[in-house]
């Protein structure tokens, strides 16, 4: 059956995620942060990804990032992204350590981006949900 | 391990569009002609070693497989590391063997992603799709694009491969696209997810192929036709999702290369033809780099001027590729590798002796290495 739905397909909220949701209604970008190994990470995990312990705390990113390479969606994989297109999803790297997937917005061109320029997160509201994208510095 | 092990049959089913196939009726094809290839009877084979079919995950699917074709097994069952997973499998069956853990081996993987179910493939990418990030070309774009950014790579590098792969697969009969692709239609290509073209990207192909694994004596005391030695094999898991993958542009083939190389005793100059992983142009030109046909980097300037192409230096995908001959994941290539060594390729590289052959799964999340040549 066709999917018509047009709206973005939300997250799956559950204990572990929803204090970083939480955080950026908040305005925060939050992250993982170990007080074993002091690593930082995303996307939430119960146990640290380097020494694999479970002590760590939610801290917020400063905002200020870079992009690590982007692709630009030409055909809409779901109804909701049809009018978007194209759209721009990057890999975007925080300046605490951090990498994740997200969108590059407030760009005309997207072939003038640059691998490696700065980046600013700007937290956008859609659906009640509070995301973090990033735009050119 | 050199030369311990050698390939005894082949077989395949049609590539392309096989409506109300199941995989098990496609297996059973593949198995049954890569057992008459090798002159062999099914009651030989006691180890059985299968890769699940990518678009649907079936619980003890190799058991169900060893039933439909009537044998039990000592060893064997399912293996999953995406399209890695054949040549991985083709080493624990090498390794199977030498140990004594079963002699005669069936290597085999079906699949109907066209006319079937796409299962596995629609599977969202969790949280990340509020922000659009679907599809399997986005993973491969994202490291296409750094890699542009990296080392100065171009659409139309990528380009060249796949008109390589297009013009050897249009030489090929049994292939699902015997197109041929100019350069000039390449840049006309839909982009899907740039910087990725609808012609970087696979096909996407039911059916099924086998092969029959056994040792080099027995091979000879049962006066197998055509037995192909296996050299050496390797495998490299980089295993990170793209969006925290630390080094885009560095993948665990290298690693799955170095240890294929050195178990056969070769370097990359002494490889006469290669069969290379090209479920997108940019995995094969890095899996070019990561195994030493070209530094890293120089990718792009390496498979321009046909190079790449029937002969050129090092032709690659000679049947055709996953971008022509059929998207299936991996095992075509070993059997193309396979004829290559046999001397009846329908493109044959003349002389050639030695065939490097690669496999890989997910966004080049596992990586597998095969070396094949007559001594």
């Amino acid at each position: 059956m066709e999917n018509t739905d047009l709206t973005i397909p939300l997250p799956e909220f559950n204990e572990l995620n929803q204090p970083y949701w939480d955080s950026l209604k908040q305005g925060h970008l939050s992250f993982q942060h170990c007080t074993c190994c002091s690593h930082n990470w995303l996307p939430p995990r119960s146990e640290c990804p380097h020494c694999l312990e479970d002590k760590w705390t939610w801290q917020a990113a400063s905002g200020r990032a870079k992009l690590i390479s982007w692709v630009v969606y030409h055909m809409a994989y779901h109804p909701a992204f049809a009018q978007r297109l194209p759209y721009a999803v990057a890999v975007v790297a925080l300046e605490e350590g951090v990498r994740l997937i997200s969108n590059v917005i407030g760009v005309d061109d997207f072939e003038s981006l640059k691998i490696d320029q700065a980046l600013q997160l700007v937290i956008e509201v859609e659906q009640g949900l509070a995301i973090p994208r990033f735009k050119p510095v | 391990m050199r030369g311990h092990t050698v390939i005894a049959g082949i077989g395949n089913t049609a590539f392309g569009k096989l409506p109300g196939r199941s995989t098990l009726s496609m297996n059973v094809e593949a198995i049954r002609k890569a057992l008459a290839d090798a002159g062999i009877e099914k009651d030989m084979v006691d180890g059985l070693f299968v890769k699940f079919p990518t678009s649907k995950f079936e619980m003890m699917y190799g058991q169900k497989l060893a039933e439909t074709i009537g044998i039990v097994p000592r060893i064997g069952g399912v293996w999953d590391q995406g399209g890695a997973s054949n040549i991985s499998m083709m080493g624990y069956a090498a390794m199977a063997i030498e140990a004594g853990q079963c002699e005669v081996a069936v290597v085999c993987l079906a699949d109907n992603p066209a006319t079937g179910t796409r299962q596995a493939y629609e599977k969202a990418w969790g949280d990340d799709s509020i922000y659009g990030w679907f599809g399997t070309p986005a993973g491969y774009g994202m490291i296409a694009r750094r890699h542009m950014g990296e080392y100065g790579t171009t659409s139309d590098q990528l380009g060249a491969i796949a008109v390589a792969c297009r013009k050897h697969g249009a030489a090929n009969p049994h292939a699902q696209l015997r197109k041929p692709l100019s350069l000039e239609q390449y840049r006309e290509s839909r982009m899907i997810v740039a910087p990725l073209r609808r012609d970087d990207c696979c096909l996407v192909s039911d059916g099924a192929a086998a092969v029959v694994l056994m040792s080099a004596q027995r091979a000879k005391s049962l006066g197998v036709a055509k037995p192909v030695p296996i050299l050496g094999f390797g495998q490299g898991q980089t295993s990170w999702e793209v969006a925290l993958r630390h080094d885009l542009t560095t993948t665990a083939a290298e690693k799955s290369a170095h240890t294929a190389f050195k178990m056969a005793g070769l370097t990359p100059k002494d490889i006469d033809v290669a069969q290379i992983y090209d479920c997108f142009t940019i995995a094969a030109l890095m899996t070019l780099e990561a195994y030493g046909f070209c530094p890293k980097g120089q990718g792009g300037k390496f498979v321009e001027g046909g190079r790449i192409e029937l002969g050129g230096e090092l032709p690659i995908n000679t049947a055709g590729g996953l971008l022509s001959e059929t998207g299936m994941p991996g095992l075509q290539l070993v059997l193309e590798g396979v004829r290559q060594m046999r001397a009846e390729a329908l493109s044959q590289v003349k002389g050639a002796r030695t065939c490097a052959i690669s496999n890989q799964g997910g966004i080049m999340h596992t990586h597998s290495t095969l070396i094949l040549g007559q001594d």
